[in-house]
């Protein structure tokens, strides 16, 4: 059987277990997702929020990125991990104790003002609408490959699904469809990363596997492979794999922004508002971590094989090129979706990649190394399949997930909480479909005009949230005494800068986006560290000229901070 | 109040502070400090074949990061009871 066919079957097969488990736990349990979670054990709930994290930047995107860009690519395994010690020690179990579903929730009751709630409002749907659009090029990719398409086909075909898969509703929000679809993924993402593993080095552990030695009957065997990597890299005229060429000042703020907006990513918080007890916050963080980590220290080894692979298969052992006449498969394949592209420069009939004027290779897009690195190794037809099947739940997931907190978002805490109280249950219905109708239509269009690779732009949205939410709520817990002023002022000057920086460097003058003209040598991907250090001194400052916060909300952030008498989570 | 007195509230404070503060400086050490400022220090050493540096920044940091918050986990378990402020 062909790729395409067996990726038919294992996408729709997972797709229908999906669905009967949705089913099944619906009928055996209230309809309830927050009451449905409250029931279940902290490592299922871990697993579940896993599966709710992990989007098509985890799984499609982020090798590939680390692929090419080596050590620098660290930043998003860091940042992306390193964030949920910080949910656990600082955040967590502070607002579950709290009580509260959202952060707006949280933000609009301990700065006790309905203009810090609307801005947490605003800010939400602003960070969430920014990821969704990173995911919409993820499932894109994966569709215009196995579809065989143009990249911008496959990114409407992709919106198309998600839409349904929103409005069939509810799917998303049950934990056991989240633990399945977790399963799928890590199995997805791990089944290609052995073998190769195996394959190359003789390790069946891929995360060992990638510091050995090369195996028998590959090219450059018995070296180190990242040792041939870096060889291979100063030969190709790359950056040298395990040093990278960002700025380490960069390296360190992108870092700093993806795990600081980690902590105060909304759609990620909520899940550990509705634990039934504190501890039980606590625990949920560790065991998600264990679950992510088990993609996230595969993800680096992934990076360096498929690297590896790319070279070896485009520019054969002896780096010589390899005739485009007896390309691989996968070659052609990758060239109908316009994602890679090569050009005869030197008129010889051979492929090249490099990173100097030799390089005939000019489109290799970073998101499609994870797709195609099975075809690369030449794993079997299902392997590849099934990979398509884990990036397909994980760009799916994530943006239904997304689209619900973007629609709830507009209609209830927007409209029905803040600016018209009188509508209808049927109008704020409307109102919800309205704004995921609208979501889904910016977000294609972000799609096929990306900013940026699908990790990338998911981590504008993480610096959005460190440089808005984080210090909010940091502050609202430690420092009790920060007032409503000071954490409205400091939101807001904290967002806008990012927003800010961001849209100058990526929409109104991409042509300045180089390090000599960043802020202190900062990226844009790394900006919003900088914005949450505005944040928190503005916030300071105001609050120290206007005054402490009321008695009683000192008070109340006294009893968030010991676990006794937690109640369950209530919705306003 | 769950307190016996307005001292012991003080007291619990404090203990989970240092607590989650000592996490929180291993976990800037092993991500920021290992994997990042002093990376070039401890690439010169060698680690099963990968370099010292970049082995953290790409897995030792984020095997640290799990252990630290079952550490977490269980310290504050401990903490919990010994001011008996947990949950029924």
């Amino acid at each position: 059987m062909d790729i395409k066919t067996l990726t038919f079957i294992i996408v729709g097969l997972t797709f229908a277990l999906y669905i009967a488990i949705a089913i099944w736990s619906r009928a055996g349990s209230t309809s309830d997702f927050y009451v449905a979670s409250g029931g279940v054990h902290p490592v299922l709930n871990g697993m579940a929020t896993a599966a709710d994290w992990m989007s098509a930047a985890s799984f499609i995107s982020m090798a590939g990125i680390i692929a090419f860009a080596g050590y620098d690519g660290s930043v998003y395994l860091m940042g992306w991990t390193g964030g949920y010690v910080l949910l656990a020690l600082c955040l967590a179990p502070y607002l579950r104790k709290f009580g509260k579903f959202t952060v707006p929730d949280f933000i609009g009751d301990r700065y006790y003002s309905q203009t810090a709630r609307t801005i947490a409002v605003i800010c939400a749907i602003l960070i969430s609408f920014v990821y969704i659009a990173g995911q919409m090029r993820g499932v894109g990719v994966v569709f215009s490959r196995f579809l065989e398409v143009d990249i911008s086909t496959g990114v409407y075909i992709g919106a198309v699904i998600v839409f349904f898969y929103t409005v069939l509703g509810g799917m998303k929000g049950i934990t056991y469809t989240q633990v399945a679809q977790y399963v799928v993924l890590a199995f997805a993402y791990l089944v290609p990363a052995v073998f190769i593993s195996f394959y190359m080095t003789g390790h069946i552990l891929p995360q060992t596997g990638f510091g050995a030695t090369i195996a028998e009957g590959v090219p450059g065997s018995g070296e180190y492979l990242l040792q041939r990597l870096d060889g291979l890299s100063a030969e190709l005229g790359l950056a040298t794999y395990t040093e990278g060429a960002r700025a380490t000042i960069d390296v360190f703020a992108i870092t700093f922004a993806l795990m600081v907006g980690t902590a105060g990513l909304p759609h990620v918080i909520v899940r550990f508002f509705t634990v039934p007890k504190v501890s039980d916050a606590r625990l949920s963080a560790g065991w998600a971590l264990v679950f992510i980590s088990v993609v996230y220290l595969t993800a680096p080894s992934i990076a360096a094989f498929a690297k590896t692979n790319l070279i070896n298969t485009i520019n054969g052992p002896d780096q010589q090129g390899v005739a485009y006449e007896a390309a691989p498969g996968w070659v052609k394949n990758w060239e109908k979706t316009g994602l890679l592209k090569w050009e005869d420069k030197n008129q010889d009939g051979n492929m090249f990649y490099s990173g100097d004027e030799r390089n005939e290779m000019v489109t290799v897009d970073r998101d499609i190394m994870v797709l195609a690195n099975p075809e690369i190794a030449n794993l079997p037809a299902w392997v590849v399949a099934l990979v398509a099947a884990g990036g397909v739940a994980a760009a799916l997931s994530t943006s239904a997930g997304l689209l619900l907190v973007i629609s709830t978002s507009i209609s209830h805490d927007l409209l029905k909480r803040t600016l018209t109280p009188n509508i209808t249950d049927r109008q704020e219905l409307f109102w919800a479909r309205v704004a995921a109708g609208i979501a889904i239509a910016l977000s294609t269009w972000f799609g096929i005009n990306p900013p940026g690779f699908v990790a990338q732009v998911v981590a504008f949205a993480f610096g959005l949230a460190a440089a808005s939410f984080f210090p909010a709520i940091i502050m609202g817990i430690f420092y009790k005494r920060m007032n409503s002023t000071g954490a409205i002022a400091g939101m807001l000057v904290g967002i806008v800068f990012t927003l800010g920086y961001i849209i100058f460097f990526k929409f109104v003058s991409p042509e300045l986006n180089t390090p000599d003209n960043w802020l202190l040598k900062i990226s844009p991907e790394g900006i919003g560290t900088v914005g949450m250090l505005l944040n928190f001194v503005v916030a300071y400052v105001v609050h120290k000229a206007t005054g402490d916060a009321p008695q009683a909300t000192q008070d109340l952030v006294e009893s968030i901070r010991y676990p006794r008498g937690a109640g369950g989570a209530s919705h306003h | 109040m769950a307190f016996k007195s307005g001292d012991l509230a003080k007291a619990y404070w404090r203990d989970n502070l240092s607590l989650v503060l000592k996490l929180l400086a291993v976990w800037f050490l092993v991500s920021y400090g290992f994997g990042i400022l002093l990376v070039d220090v401890l690439n010169q050493f060698t680690f099963f074949g990968f370099k010292l540096g970049f082995w953290f920044a790409q897995q030792g940091s984020i095997l640290t990061f799990i252990v630290l918050i079952f550490v977490y986990v269980n310290r504050m378990a401990a903490l919990d009871n010994k001011y008996d402020v947990h949950e029924e």
